[in-house]
């Protein structure tokens, strides 16, 4: 459950996944995270806590904060860039990775991002006992888990979709495995990384804010940063200075999106594997200014003279025998390979409900399902609230050019920005005419995710056919009609896109937007996002890991029951080509 | 480029790559249904070989064996006395669909070959350049294939195979998916090139489904022929070079292979199609195209006999496109092919002056009395019950004869007709068999 970022390309990957392997991914995953949090506590003595108050809220500081999110979401990047082209390119070229590797990559995507933390941050303490390293490298970790998942889906996918003919060709003309990596394989999934980077970038900011002040047990860790100085001005009920971290991020995210990313989607355009022209060519004044300037040119020439040198190099001699795609197998290998994974699964379940036993009864498991069944209701009738509203605007918005040239950019803006930024003015509102948690505390959870909606049915709808347009006007196909049996159809594989997104997006929030505080204040929803909170502040690991499986487990059934089944027939049914 | 002088010293002469009993196949069911089987051929030095058959024949599979894509289940491939284990140098391949590099511009995509055998930088980019200008691109090296035309990308292709000097060039239908005009001129370019002995290469081996492609260019053609893939007839051409495809030699060659190739060597005597079985492979030909064939040749001036390779001519269409639908209407008994030649049955004769309902009706009668999968889909509908029947059911009994492909093709052929005869409905959703009547 990645913040925000299934794309078409993930998606269509998820299609793959065989599902009896869910079964055994589910306990792998989790006997993983487990043995990092119970490893960490029994190797490490109690640590004497971080500093308290690190963070100052004098505006001035704001932009040091800001740079030093910036490099978080960066190094976090560069993880998931190396975690995406290892794991993504072993599950394409081996059969038998792959049985495993999709699967555990799913259960890895249904985990709330913010459960990570609770489980990892003491495991990353320990690494480098009593420095602030362990604190960072937990807080890029807890990014690096909102990112990597749906990066590594479209790269995975994109190497098992390269066009045969060209594999062919690499073959043909006696390419490498290194040179086809380089020359084929990396330039053919380039664009869908390039989208599916930027996509999880913008649903990073959110965690990245989360995850600098977190309290887990008796340990309150503060990173110097954006989140942390919100979590300051929350404690001190400070509304001016919340006022001045909306304003950094939005100077950050703008930043970010003109330096880094139009570039980078400019640049990966050429790498696009349609031979027709594009209509519209993804451009970007840095782009430009980066390849025109001469000075640049001459100074970063050798590096890339070096990079062009290095992917031309063979490493590899000459060899005879077919190396083509995926040479005949085994079955002995095979059902001993299904056998050692088998066991693996077991002795993982085993091991966590020995855990979770010690800390957790029956009562508590029925209790986490009640709570899980709330937050499910809350993130259904949210979507569904969200859907009524956005759905008609997007509709209008995409059959005016111009506007919905002005309103995407905002959306997307919008669905980038950290909701929980926004939130002590929500709390302060709750506080203030005394409304009831479990109602108005719920639109936080999609408070950040509708937009994906919005922007989802506006590309939709801007892609719809002209001749279908006119055909219903030469018909006089108006009103519900016109909705029912025209524009509905035509956009709703984009919608499920933007619905799942926003689903996805909503579970994660559900944990830090069920229970908020403004100052002293503690305001809490009934939910399962409380329930994993409470728990992690408390640091009653048994619970956490309780409240963890049980969203993991529902977002799963979530997948499998609503949403695969309405991609697959707006997939089947619905295109429009 | 190389090797003038030793073209020149060796007409034809002595073969450079031999295929010994070749064949491939893959397990089905209880046995294996093969693609192709026992082929025998050679190519030797300073000839341009021929391999001419339908789609589905199994001749670009053979192809790819003989580059070393992919591994014969039976036989071998020996390549300048050794066999062929991978990809070998001197071994190049233009591909149909172009297989460039659409990240890549024009330049890079030729130097790409000589990259992949660590050929160095400048040797490389001489090389290149002048393939480039060998095949007519000057002027194109800085730009993307997306930019170029398809004729232009496809001579991209050619250059690409040609800089790495191939010993044999393996021609994959390199024209098949070019216009009429430009596919001529890249033809005659090439020709040009290979007579005047301006082409590094030894020998080109040309698959095609077109049979005056094949006439045109060739030295020698193979004939193969469909489930599974073997050579079924050798044809030399003897004409010299610049042909001409008005020549009455040339069109009655042209005439001879469509006879050929519509006769059956594995059926009895008269070289009559064998009857069908359920397990036969059906091609995907509309009802409308098969209604329209038959209006067309029961018209004059034809009514109702027909040289195939002048309806070929006057409807425009490739033997692909011909072949299938002619067999159809022999299959079902509206037709009989001989020689080269279709004659409609009075059956087929009569249809084409039917009103709408009652051709459904005839056709629906023909169907069901010579394609043994309708018949057996109707019948298992008729026992059953419920009238329903899973679309799995037909797929896996057809997937003991057929390959996957195959399997699916045929049944959606059956579906297609049996609905239009209206002896079955079929609900692609929730791919289920039913005699329920949509209408009532």
């Amino acid at each position: 459950m990645q913040g925000s970022s299934t794309s078409y390309a993930s998606l269509t990957a998820r299609g793959l996944v065989p599902n009896r392997w869910d079964i055994i991914a589910f306990p792998l995953v989790f006997g993983l995270l487990l043995l990092a949090a119970k490893g960490a506590r029994e190797t490490l003595a109690p640590l004497s806590a971080l500093k308290e108050s690190v963070v100052s809220l004098d505006p001035v500081n704001l932009p040091e904060y800001a740079l030093r999110t910036t490099l978080r979401m960066l190094a976090a990047m560069i993880a998931s860039l190396v975690f995406t082209v290892t794991y993504g390119t072993l599950a394409a070229k081996s059969r038998r990775a792959e049985l495993v590797l999709v699967p555990l990559l799913d259960i890895l995507q249904s985990v709330p991002v913010l459960g990570y933390i609770s489980f990892t941050v003491v495991f990353f303490m320990s690494l480098f006992p009593g420095r602030v390293a362990g604190a960072e490298a937990a807080a890029i970790f807890a990014i690096f888990t909102s990112q990597a998942w749906n990066m590594t889906f479209s790269f995975y996918q994109s190497l098992r979709t390269v066009p045969r003919d060209l594999e062919e060709a690499t073959h043909s003309f006696r390419f490498s495995a290194w040179q086809r990596f380089w020359r084929l394989e990396a330039p053919f999934a380039m664009p869908g990384l390039v989208w599916n980077m930027m996509m999880s970038m913008s649903g990073g900011w959110f965690f990245v804010v989360a995850s600098e002040a977190i309290t887990v047990g008796d340990r309150t860790i503060t990173l110097p940063g954006i989140g942390a100085y919100l979590a300051q001005a929350t404690a001190e009920k400070d509304l001016a200075a919340v006022g001045w971290v909306v304003l950094t991020m939005t100077a950050v995210i703008i930043f970010y999106d003109q330096l880094m990313f139009r570039p980078l989607v400019a640049w990966a355009d050429k790498f696009r594997f349609e031979q027709t022209g594009a209509q519209t060519v993804p451009g970007s004044w840095f782009l430009d200014l980066l390849q025109r300037s001469r000075l640049l040119g001459t100074v970063t020439n050798p590096g890339s003279l070096l990079l062009h040198a290095l992917a031309r190099r063979r490493f590899a001699p000459f060899r005879q025998g077919i190396a083509s795609v995926r040479l005949s197998h085994s079955t002995i290998v095979d059902v001993l390979w299904f056998i050692a994974v088998a066991a693996a699964a077991v002795f993982a379940a085993w091991k966590i409900i020995d855990f979770v036993a010690a800390g957790v009864s029956w009562d508590d498991v029925l209790e986490a399902l009640k709570l899980g069944l709330f937050t499910l209701t809350r993130v259904v009738v949210l979507i569904a609230v969200a859907s009524v509203i956005w759905v008609p605007i997007g509709v209008e918005v995409g059959l005016r050019p111009h506007l919905a040239e002005k309103i995407q950019p905002l959306a997307q803006f919008l669905a980038a920005f950290p909701a929980n930024l926004l939130f002590p003015v929500f709390v302060v509102a709750i506080v203030r005419f005394e409304l009831n948690p479990d109602i108005w505390l719920s639109p936080l959870i999609i408070l950040g995710t509708q937009w994906y909606i919005l922007f989802n049915v506006v590309a939709g709808t801007m892609a719809y056919p002209n001749d279908f347009r006119e055909a219903a006007t030469n018909f006089r196909m108006r009103g519900w009609q016109w909705w029912r049996q025209v524009m509905l159809p035509g956009i709703f594989p984009y919608f499920v896109t933007g619905a799942i997104t926003a689903a996805g997006g909503a579970w994660n929030a559900s944990i830090v937007a069920e229970a908020v505080s403004w100052g002293d204040t503690k305001i809490t929803a009934h939910g399962l996002g409380a329930y994993i909170a409470e728990n992690t502040a408390a640091g009653d690991y048994p619970k956490i890991v309780l409240g963890i499986a049980v969203m993991s487990m529902l977002v799963t059934l979530f997948n499998r029951l609503l949403w695969r089944p309405l991609y697959a027939f707006a997939e089947e049914r619905l295109r429009l080509d | 480029m190389v090797a003038t002088e030793t073209l020149s010293e060796t007409a034809i002469g002595e073969p450079i790559l031999t295929v010994h009993d070749v064949s491939r196949g893959f397990p089905r069911g209880s046995g294996e249904v093969r693609v192709l089987a026992d082929v025998d051929l050679s190519l030797r030095t300073g000839e341009i070989v021929g391999l001419l058959g339908r789609s589905g024949s199994g001749k670009s599979t053979l192809l790819r064996i003989i580059s070393g894509l992919i591994r014969p289940s039976g036989g071998e491939v020996v390549y300048r006395g050794h066999p062929v284990n991978g990809p070998a140098e001197g071994i190049a391949m233009v591909f149909q669909t172009f297989a460039l590099f659409p990240w890549l511009t024009v330049l890079q995509n030729v130097e790409a070959g000589l990259e992949a055998l660590g050929v160095p930088g400048k040797e490389s980019r001489r090389r290149a350049l002048s393939a480039i200008d060998l095949i007519g691109l000057d002027g194109f090296e800085s730009a993307y294939p997306r930019e170029l035309s398809g004729g232009m990308r496809q001579r991209v292709g050619f250059a690409r195979a040609l800089v790495v000097e191939p010993t044999i060039l393996l021609l994959d239908e390199p024209f098949s998916a070019l216009d009429v005009l430009t596919a001529e001129t890249i033809r005659t370019d090439l020709l040009d090139l290979w007579i005047e002995r301006r082409l590094p290469t030894k020998s080109m081996l040309l698959v095609t489904h077109n049979i005056e492609e094949a006439v045109f260019m060739c030295d020698r053609i193979l004939i193969f022929s469909s489930n599974p893939g073997r050579v079924v007839g050798e044809i030399e051409v003897t004409f010299p070079h610049p042909r001409n495809r008005l020549d009455a030699e040339f069109r009655q060659m042209v005439d001879d292979i469509y006879a050929k190739m519509t006769a059956r060597p594995t059926v009895g005597a008269a070289g009559q199609l064998p009857k069908l079985q359920l397990g036969s492979r059906l091609p995907p030909v509309s009802t409308n195209v098969i209604a329209g064939l038959i209006e067309t040749i029961a018209a004059p001036p034809y009514n109702g006999k027909a040289d195939l390779p002048e309806i070929a001519r006057t409807l425009q269409l490739e033997i692909d496109d011909l072949f299938p639908v002619a067999e159809v209407l022999h299959y079902l008994g509206f037709a009989e092919l001989k020689e080269g030649d279709i004659l409609l049955s009075a059956a087929a004769r009569n249809f084409a002056d039917l009103d709408t309902q009652t051709r459904k009706e005839v056709f629906a009668r023909h169907l069901l009395g010579s394609v043994p999968l309708a018949q057996h889909i109707r019948h298992v509908l008729d026992e059953r019950p419920g009238h329903r029947a899973p679309r799995i059911r037909f797929e896996q009994e057809l997937e003991d004869y057929l390959s996957d492909g195959a399997a699916e093709e045929t049944l959606d052929a059956v579906i297609d007709w049996g609905r239009y005869a209206e002896i079955f409905a079929y609900d692609d959703q929730a791919e289920m068999f039913s005699l329920e009547d949509p209408k009532g």
